[in-house]
């Protein structure tokens, strides 16, 4: 077996709220089988409802995307992952 | 940084300037975007290529020292919150590698660039982390000290650049605020927790400084990155304020900074302090830190270990495709 | 910066308090006779995915590929989450005033009950996934039985664990498929890896008189339930995977679940408890 890098895929998602899929970045798996389940592990960290495209980043045809930052779900369960989680006395400023 | 001392191509006044060139930095500094596909100076894209590949590498490796303590959290709450911020870490690695890779460099041969000590990552990795306080130091000065840099740069010139930051930053509040949640903890506990705590703070206080690298005053590197926005602020800048800010936090805890010099200047409405052993960085740049070979080791041995997972799927991936496709051939 | 309105984290005694006033009324909690039963069945639960957890989470950072070491991270953290709930129903089921975190960092070796099959050490990989996929089929089985508890508070829990362990199958049997059918080399190690595990799967079945006393209380299935289930699945796996099952005593190891432990799980708890034992009473 010859060394071989996995390909590039990029990863669309569609949230609960029904707005078209956007696009939330890339990653690699070796088929387009596990690239889905890679973005759920990766760009979901599994939360539900939510349906994923993924496309060979060889396969898009681009001009000159310009589009705004990935919106960033993190998944309702892990409360930690959220700055406010962490109880900073108002003393110690902004961080 | 997380990229340090990252060398940049020479600068050019605009008249000296291509046509290209000139039209390129005129869009730089009416703040649009580049975009991968799009007519770019080679220094731009190599320096580019150097500096988030470097912060890429930083992410990996800035998993090991706080991975060190996940088996050993003492909750398990702190445990789950360890290894979800260890875990964002890798997910911030893939997003840099994810941009690298619009430039025309693939993750693999970044990967081997690391591993190969072609390319660095930044300093403060290479220092250890001993007692459960470096969980709160490393959350709070060395996640601080990255989001110092981290917030401008999501304006910065390059699109999926400027995206993947925004995103890192993101998430890389709540690590700072972990850090300094543990940090509170060990300082209001018992003795033995208040002294891990000042330690943690000792040991960690200089090397977080050094994140932002040597002053630049009078690089030309610098200057040229800063004129693509690619470089947002001076290392000299970032310092003070990192400095500003963080002396307060540490005051707030009752922890002493390790700075006998450290003042505050009315004058500059900012604090004066020592600055960091540069040849202390140097060697750690060099790879004679304290942990540098513990961390390049680990980096190598789990891509090398890994190599036959990878190869595996990538044949069954192939096998898979040759089968539908001989069974869509027979359909026919 | 996104960021929750503070009054989503009112604090944590208040939400506790509120929670255990909208718990559904669960008799078995208030079951005297039942109740040693009861809690050691809530260690082998509890501990099981502690131990797990703790063995997957050895992986972070050292993962083949990113995405296999944020995906393994996941199900760490899933399993870590799982323990807090079944140990924190374990501590109230026993009412000694011990807590969740009592129950993982102040016990000895000879009172876990985790499978001996979890605590085994990661090995290359092959190891850790075949441990897996043998572990979730087993896991998802239980858990779906779980599900129809005559405990309210254990169903809940399995309900909430099943949709993860749900996934945690899905891709660990993925895996196996794709690997053994892989290369040579990592056929070679799915083989290896399923014939060092499987003389500890047994144990999964092997029903004891802390089995038989939460199945009469309908708590949960009989164990013997399961294995057909369990045993479908793994044939089916691994025949697409192209392994052969070995041909050895599935059952051959066995222990954990009345803590007669292999040596490594002193070892893990060693490392795990280190600070709680270190430093007692102190808070992290």
């Amino acid at each position: 077996m010859t060394k071989k890098e996995w390909p590039l895929w990029e990863i669309f998602i569609r949230g609960q709220h029904g707005l078209n899929h956007r696009h939330v970045g890339s990653l690699h798996a070796p088929d387009a089988e596990m690239a889905i389940r890679n973005a759920r592990d990766v760009y979901t960290r599994r939360k539900e409802g939510v349906s994923i495209w993924a496309v060979p980043s060889a396969a898009i045809t681009a001009s000159s995307p310009s589009e705004k930052g990935p919106m960033f779900d993190p998944a309702e369960s892990k409360v930690y992952r959220h700055p406010t989680f962490f109880d900073i006395p108002d003393e110690v400023g902004h961080m | 940084m997380y990229a340090q001392m990252v060398k940049s191509e020479g600068m050019k006044s605009l008249e000296e300037m291509s046509p290209e060139e000139r039209a390129f930095q005129e869009r730089v500094d009416r703040n649009e975007k580049i975009e991968p596909k799009e007519w770019m100076p080679e220094g731009y894209r190599k320096t580019l290529i150097r500096q988030i590949g470097q912060h890429a590498h930083s992410e990996i490796v800035g998993q090991l020292p706080e991975a060190n303590w996940i088996t050993r959290a003492p909750t398990l709450e702190r445990k789950a919150i360890l290894l979800a911020k260890v875990q964002d870490e890798a997910g911030h690695g893939l997003y840099l590698y994810s941009a690298a890779e619009t430039l025309g460099i693939s993750r693999d041969q970044l990967t081997e660039k690391l591993l190969s000590g072609d390319m660095k990552y930044s300093s403060i990795f290479n220092y250890p982390t001993l007692t459960w306080a470096d969980m709160g130091a490393v959350g709070w000065l060395v996640d601080g000290a990255a989001i110092m840099n981290q917030v401008p740069l999501q304006r910065t010139s390059y699109g999926p650049y400027s995206r993947a930051m925004i995103r890192i930053c993101k998430e890389e509040s709540f690590h700072q605020r972990q850090g300094y949640a543990v940090m509170m903890k060990m300082a209001q506990g018992t003795p033995e927790q208040k002294e891990m705590a000042q330690d943690a703070l000792n040991r960690f206080w200089f090397p977080a400084l050094m994140m932002f690298g040597p002053s630049d005053k009078d690089s030309v590197h610098s200057a040229q990155s800063m004129a693509w926005k690619i470089k947002m602020n001076t290392n000299d800048e970032l310092r003070q304020k990192f400095v500003d800010e963080t002396v307060p936090q540490a005051e707030f805890l009752g922890l002493t900074v390790p700075d006998e010099t450290l003042r505050w200047n009315e004058e500059k409405g900012g604090y004066d302090f020592a600055e960091p052993d540069w040849a202390e960085f140097f060697e750690v740049i060099k790879g004679n830190g304290p942990c540098n070979e513990e961390r390049l080791g680990a980096r190598r041995e789990a891509w090398d270990n890994g190599a036959w997972f990878r190869e595996g799927l990538t044949a069954y991936a192939d096998k898979a495709a040759a089968r539908r496709a001989a069974s869509n051939m027979a359909a026919e | 910066m996104p960021s929750l309105p503070d009054a989503a984290m009112p604090d944590a005694a208040a939400l506790a308090q509120r929670a255990a006033a909208e718990q559904a009324h669960d008799p078995h909690l208030a079951d005297v006779a039942l109740k040693p039963a009861f809690f050691d069945w809530l260690c082998r639960m509890g501990d099981n995915s502690l131990i797990l957890g703790h063995r997957i989470s050895e992986w972070c950072g050292h993962g083949p590929a990113l995405e296999e070491d944020i995906a393994q991270a996941n199900t760490a953290l899933d399993l870590i989450g799982q323990t807090q709930m079944w140990l924190g129903l374990a501590a109230e089921v026993e009412d000694a005033g011990r807590s969740a975190d009592d129950l993982a960092y102040l016990r000895d070796a000879m009172k876990f009950r985790n499978l001996k099959l979890l605590e085994l050490p990661n090995g290359d990989l092959a190891v850790t996934l075949m441990r897996q996929f043998l572990f979730d089929a087993f896991h998802f089985e239980l858990l779906t039985a779980l599900c129809r508890s005559s405990s309210p508070r254990v169903a809940e829990i399995a309900a909430k664990a099943l949709k993860e362990v749900s996934y945690h199958l899905e891709r660990s049997s993925d895996l196996v498929v794709r690997l053994g059918d892989g290369t040579e080399e990592s056929h070679a190690r799915m083989q290896a890896a399923l014939d060092k595990v499987w003389p500890y799967t047994g144990e999964m079945f092997a029903a004891d008189g802390v089995d038989e006393a939460v199945a009469k209380a309908g708590i949960a299935p009989e164990l013997s339930e399961l294995l057909p289930l369990w045993q479908r699945t793994v044939a089916q796996v691994l025949s697409e995977a192209t392994l052969s099952q070995p041909d050895r005593d599935f059952a051959a190891q066995k222990g954990g679940k009345q803590g007669r432990h292999t040596e490594h799980l002193g070892y893990i708890l060693a490392e795990m408890q280190f600070l709680q034992r270190a430093y007692p009473g102190a808070s992290w």
